[in-house]
């Protein structure tokens, strides 16, 4: 399994990211942003991070990279592409997922954990997760306040490509369980076909039980299983 | 080939929620302007560039806003030329 992540200037989760993938046993390579051809890898990682300094909106300028126009073309080819935190925004800003994360409703950068509850397992990156299993995973965002019009919104639901919402302790969506203002509590969609997952919460900072949670390990092992089952 | 400056005014879409605007909002009323109704936070990007005449520098502005510096989700723009300001330049 060869896994990229994509680095821009301002990463500053790839190498998070860079281990939470080896530690599912995968082959990882660090792919500058001014670097061409994914064609090699199994899957494609967008690290979180302020890329370009979040100028403009946070998002916008990495999407011009021209590593991004192969993350285009990998994606619509199918293969599996996950972006967190700043990953999801330029994800967002590329296209490849509908919507756009403005400015935390409450103006505060949030930094701490929240819990996500597991919406759709059955994705390449949630299959080792039970629907409706809840995940306490980091967040650590300014921008993460998910916003879409209601057509859009109503058509992510109805087809099930919500994956991920914040909800309390009792695994509920409530207004204070939202960390951000996101619309109906979204922390994590897919594009139509599934393949692409954006994501504001951290599963790459949830590995190991010295860092406070392992319950983002479920991510990066339904990835291994899901490309292994294809490599069979 | 004639100098313009052009504005691009960029700002939250109407219904948007805009965070910043609301914590302006509140700020302008805690130090007495009670008769504020409503406040939205947009940007404006002065972009200075060589065009055949203004009709093709307000079009190559709206191209960037398409492009780039406006998203449709949350965004709408608005582009004009402007004159250029004195002592602004670099």
């Amino acid at each position: 399994m060869k896994v990229a992540v994509v680095t821009f200037p301002g990463s500053n989760c790839d190498y998070d990211l860079y281990k939470a993938a080896q530690q599912v046993g995968a082959d990882v390579d660090f792919v500058w942003h001014r670097e061409r051809g994914l064609d090699e890898y199994d899957a494609v990682l967008l690290p979180g991070g302020f890329s370009y300094g979040d100028y403009l909106r946070a998002g916008a300028i990495a999407r011009m990279s021209p590593v991004m126009e192969d993350v285009v073309t990998f994606a619509g080819r199918g293969g599996p592409v996950l972006g967190i935190c700043n990953g999801f925004q330029i994800l967002c800003e590329a296209g490849l997922l509908p919507g756009a994360l403005i400015r935390n409703a409450g103006l505060s950068f949030e930094s701490k954990d929240v819990l996500l509850r597991v919406e759709q397992p059955d994705t390449q990156f949630t299959s080792e997760y039970a629907e409706g299993q809840l995940l306490r995973v980091p967040i650590a965002h300014g921008e993460g306040n998910y916003e879409a019009d209601a057509e859009t919104l109503e058509r992510v639901e109805a087809e099930g490509r919500v994956v991920f919402r914040y909800v309390d302790a009792s695994g509920e969506v409530t207004a204070a369980a939202n960390p951000n203002g996101s619309r109906n509590s979204i922390a994590g969609i897919t594009n139509e076909s599934g393949n692409v997952l954006g994501m504001m919460p951290h599963p790459e900072r949830a590995m190991e039980a010295v860092l406070g949670s392992t319950d983002g390990i479920g991510v990066f092992t339904s990835l291994a299983a899901s490309l292994s089952a294809v490599a069979s | 080939m004639s100098h313009f400056r052009i504005e691009i005014r960029v700002k939250p879409r109407p219904g948007l929620l805009d965070p910043e605007g609301k914590a302006i909002h509140r700020a302008l009323r805690s130090l007495g302007w009670d008769g504020v109704d409503d406040v939205r936070v947009g940007k404006a990007i002065y972009v200075d560039l060589e065009a055949t005449d203004t009709d093709e520098a307000l079009e190559t502005g709206e191209a960037m806003c398409r492009k780039i510096l406006a998203n449709p989700v949350t965004e709408d723009f608005s582009v004009s030329v402007v004159p250029e300001l004195e002592g602004a330049e670099a």
